[in-house]
């Protein structure tokens, strides 16, 4: 088994790295979040076991560079004028979405991205968080009872 | 409420665009692009260029499977490999030339290393054979240095990495036939036609 050209990883991965970035750390943090997740991805490529699971691997590097990102925006808070070089406008109900996901428990959000967007099985999302299957199933399920409230609150 | 996630598209094919841009810029600031590829049409249909950071590496035919030779260079020199034309801009620019009948050698480096030993002297043997011109594989052979191995000499050309840049599409059999390519015989045919009038 050998490990496929990572212009097959970007065009397989990509998309779905970038959503779950989008759903854990909101829009115009989410592309640099994948800028440095892919980079660092590419240096360690070489090394990888071809049997790794690909979309666990990114989003394990991707959690790590998001709270980088977290911790160094905490400690050097960018001026407002300074805001990342906005690519588009968000779609349709992003706001809403990522309001939503902001009353959530970051372990919440996190679960609740890996398994619905990601599709990643509980067993590798307790890895990722460093908890258990059960657990990682609860955050899951306690996250899209408590999204879906916000949501049904909003609309009626 | 049926998605929550609905405002977030599945493939926002922009931005992955422009993600996959960045990537590419950053990987090779940084060194990790240890091979760079795109594709380009041509009379004899599409051709994958591949380069590292030494040269070109490979040129691949259609019928050899774009996708299985770039899973071919992943296993045998490295899997960093990304869809990165700029570092092909030069040579996907000749070969254009080359095929509009305006340009009769290539001014690019080239990366042998997918060729090894008596293959690899063939291959410079090969680089001398001008625009125009053909020799047999027995001529190549001698010149190599081994006028028993005309076998191996049309195996060297058979498997020559880099088609086209260095022509063992100019080596044709004794009795005149043109002989096999990698390419397929007709690939090989519309070169020898294509420089013969442009001579």
């Amino acid at each position: 088994m050998t490990l496929p050209p990572f212009e097959l990883v970007v065009e397989k991965h990509g998309p779905t790295v970038l959503r779950v970035c989008r759903a854990i750390l909101g829009y115009h943090e989410a592309e640099d979040a994948w800028s440095e997740t892919f980079l660092a991805a590419l240096r360690a490529y070489p090394d990888l076991d071809p049997s790794t699971n690909l979309e666990a691997w990114l989003v394990t590097i991707a959690k790590r560079k998001a709270i980088d990102q977290h911790r160094s925006a905490a400690r050097n808070p960018t001026p407002t004028a300074e805001l990342p070089e906005a690519a588009d406008a968000p779609p349709d109900g992003y706001d809403e979405l990522w309001t939503a996901m902001g009353e959530l428990p970051l372990q919440q959000r996190e679960a609740v991205a890996y398994h619905h967007l990601a599709g990643l099985p509980y067993a590798e999302i307790a890895e990722i968080l460093g908890n258990s299957e059960a657990a990682a199933r609860r955050a899951s399920a306690d996250g899209m009872k408590k999204l879906r409230a916000i949501y049904q609150g909003a609309s009626r | 409420m049926n998605n929550v996630f609905a405002a977030l598209p599945e493939v926002d094919a922009d931005a992955n665009r422009r993600l996959h841009s960045r990537l590419v810029a950053a990987a090779d600031s940084a060194g990790l692009l240890d091979v760079a590829y795109r594709t380009i049409d041509s009379p004899i249909g599409t051709l994958l260029l591949a380069a590292t950071n030494d040269g070109l590496m490979r040129v691949a035919f259609d019928c050899e499977g774009h996708d299985q030779v770039l899973t071919t260079l992943a296993d045998r020199v490295s899997p960093r490999i990304l869809n990165a034309p700029a570092r092909l801009d030069a040579v996907a620019h000749q070969l254009d030339e080359y095929f509009a009948g305006r340009r009769s050698a290539f001014d690019v480096r080239l990366d042998f290393r997918l060729a090894a030993g008596f293959r690899r002297d063939v291959l410079r043997q090969l680089q001398h054979i001008d625009y125009g011109k053909t020799a047999s594989y027995a001529q190549i052979a001698a010149k190599a240095g081994n006028p028993k191995a005309v076998r191996a000499v049309g195996t060297a050309c058979a498997l020559n990495p880099l088609p086209l840049v260095v022509p063992c599409h100019r080596v044709v059999r004794s009795d005149g036939v043109a002989g096999n390519y990698r390419g397929g015989t007709q690939a090989k045919l519309t070169l020898l036609a294509l420089e013969a009038r442009q001579r």
